[in-house]
């Protein structure tokens, strides 16, 4: 039995678009909240400014809540698992012949498809109420705008297999959506906050510094600042490293658990 | 002899303070069409969500098509089709996009998909509704493209969860027919669980009576029927078979029996919540 199986990767791909493409109010749901976050946020702190950089609110802010976007919509994903068993179709999922890793895989390959798509979609809506997209070098030209959307695409990707892969492990560990909200106001929230996509995590208490640095969406929006507008804390590298061993770790616990569940 | 198409061996399930499945031991030939017969929350369902490896057993062991169901479970899954209880379906899909994704899924090339999804259609007469949401479906009309689903791929083994539940006489009579044909022109073994006496009459080689998880009895309808045969009763139904090992029970133990039944379908219940 293969444990790669590229055909039914690509079958649950194609039933995640056809999903996303008939529910579109999910779609226009999802894009509200980071969407006003962005919008309020914006205008509200315009005057903001930090000790550690010079750049201005909105441009801090945007890859911030692009990595928002990210990391709820892939966890809601990952966690939509509970949906297909309470509707049962996770049941004829589990019982065909594909592995456990290739369903987890076509449910990233699904899940990242859309929440991708939704970043996309805010950061064209930043553009427009006036983001400055510097590119990768920070300096608007076309060979940093070109390389720096490339590689956020990548991150985009890294980002969305870690939080699929955290939402897929949380549902295989419940019963039923009923943990959904405490998921969502104690983990999620939390590694939103910590993530430096709001404020410098330089402002945090040292304290819980050391959590933002366990958090794999801390080296996400430091990654997508460097690629969107050329101005990084650590290394785009270093953040790319991280999230790609953040996304392996993940991956494996997440197959692990799936691999484990129980489908009644 | 041929190896069996599927062995248990002291098959027990326990759901925290019930016991589902209580030491089952059975064993089915190849192209047998076997019946699993009991009352709601008998046990019928839970067995075949171990067989066919979605839940594991708490203690005992079981191959189906010679596969171990805890080591070799891909291997099983290949040689299966199942028709479950529950709906079991994508509502945002469609009947054709419902049926094309298990296709798929089985790694069926396209030919031979769009090919078995228009047969599969048409013996469940729903050729003029495969456009539509399965949202949209009626009961009748998901159950019969459930069944049509479980048959696509050819499995070597048939799992059949209560497949007549909910449908209509003519329906029923339809699915019977097949049900009976793919196991007799293509040698596919079916397990079928019904409480519907009739069903399992007409359609099984062998019938396991299985009550509060243990089977009571298992042999040919004719041989049980014989069994309670007397005076009073010349011409016994499967019916009277049923309630012969069951029914005083039922009786005499209402309050039992009742909570029993009741434990399973909280439990299921608060499972889907």
């Amino acid at each position: 039995m293969n444990l790669i199986n590229p055909q039914a990767i690509y079958t649950l791909w194609l039933r995640e678009m056809l999903r996303f493409l008939r529910m579109k109010s999910r779609v226009i749901g999802a894009l509200g909240m980071p969407f006003f976050f962005l919008a309020f946020l914006s205008v509200g702190f315009r005057n903001t400014s930090f000790s550690t950089t010079s750049i201005d609110y909105t441009s801090f802010l945007t890859p911030g809540i692009i990595g928002m976007t990210l990391l709820f919509s892939s966890t809601f994903t990952g966690i939509s698992v509970l949906w297909d068993k309470e509707f049962g179709f996770l049941k004829e999922i589990m019982v065909t012949p594909v592995s456990r890793i290739s369903i987890l895989l076509g449910r990233i390959a699904g899940g990242a498809t859309t929440a991708i798509m939704e970043a996309l979609i805010i950061l064209f809506a930043a553009v427009v109420i006036g983001f400055n997209l510097r590119g990768i070098y920070g300096d608007s030209s076309v060979k940093g705008m070109v390389s720096g959307v490339i590689l956020a695409f990548i991150l985009m990707v890294l980002i969305a297999t870690t939080f699929i892969s955290l939402g897929v492990s949380f549902a295989s560990l419940m019963e039923d959506m009923e943990g959904y909200s405490l998921v969502m106001n104690f983990v999620i929230f939390p590694l939103f906050f910590l993530s430096g996509a709001l404020f410098p995590i330089d402002n945090l208490p040292s304290s819980v510094r050391f959590l933002a640095f366990l958090d794999p969406l801390t080296y996400g929006v430091d990654g997508l600042r460097g690629c969107l507008i050329g101005e990084s804390e650590l290394s785009i590298f270093i953040d790319l490293l991280a999230l790609i061993v953040s996304s392996l770790i993940m991956l494996a616990f997440g197959s692990y658990l799936f691999k484990h569940t129980e489908v009644d | 002899m041929e190896a069996p198409a599927i062995v248990t061996h002291d098959l027990v399930r326990r759901f925290d303070d019930l016991t589902a499945v209580d030491h089952v031991s059975l064993k089915i030939q190849k192209g047998e069409l076997f019946g699993l017969l009991g009352p709601n929350g008998a046990g019928k369902t839970t067995i075949v969500k171990i067989l066919t490896t979605l839940i594991k057993p708490t203690a005992g062991s079981a191959t189906v098509w010679g596969y171990d169901i805890l080591k070799d479970q891909d291997m099983i899954r290949a040689h299966i089709g199942v028709v479950f209880q529950d709906p079991s379906v994508d509502n945002k899909l469609t009947g054709r996009e419902n049926l094309d994704f298990h296709a798929r899924m089985y790694g069926l090339d396209r030919a031979t998909r769009e090919r078995r999804v228009e047969e599969v259609l048409k013996l469940v007469e729903l050729s003029d509704k495969a456009d539509i949401l399965l949202g949209k479906y009626s009961g009748g009309m998901q159950r019969r493209l459930e069944i049509a689903r479980g048959l696509m791929h050819h499995p070597n083994v048939l799992f059949l969860d209560e497949p007549t539940l909910g449908l209509d006489a003519q329906t029923r009579r339809h699915i019977w027919s097949y049900i009976k044909e793919m196991n007799e022109s293509e040698h596919v073994t079916i397990i079928l669980t019904t409480h519907y006496m009739e069903e399992a009459d007409f359609l099984c080689d062998r019938v396991a009576i299985i009550d509060h998880g243990r089977i009571i009895v298992c042999d040919h309808p004719g041989v049980l029927k014989s069994m309670v045969r007397s005076e009073e009763l010349p011409d016994p139904s499967l019916e009277d078979v049923f309630l012969h090992f069951t029914g005083r029970e039922i009786r005499d133990e209402e309050g039992n029996e009742g909570q029993h039944a009741r434990k399973i379908m909280r439990h299921w219940r608060m499972k889907r919540r």
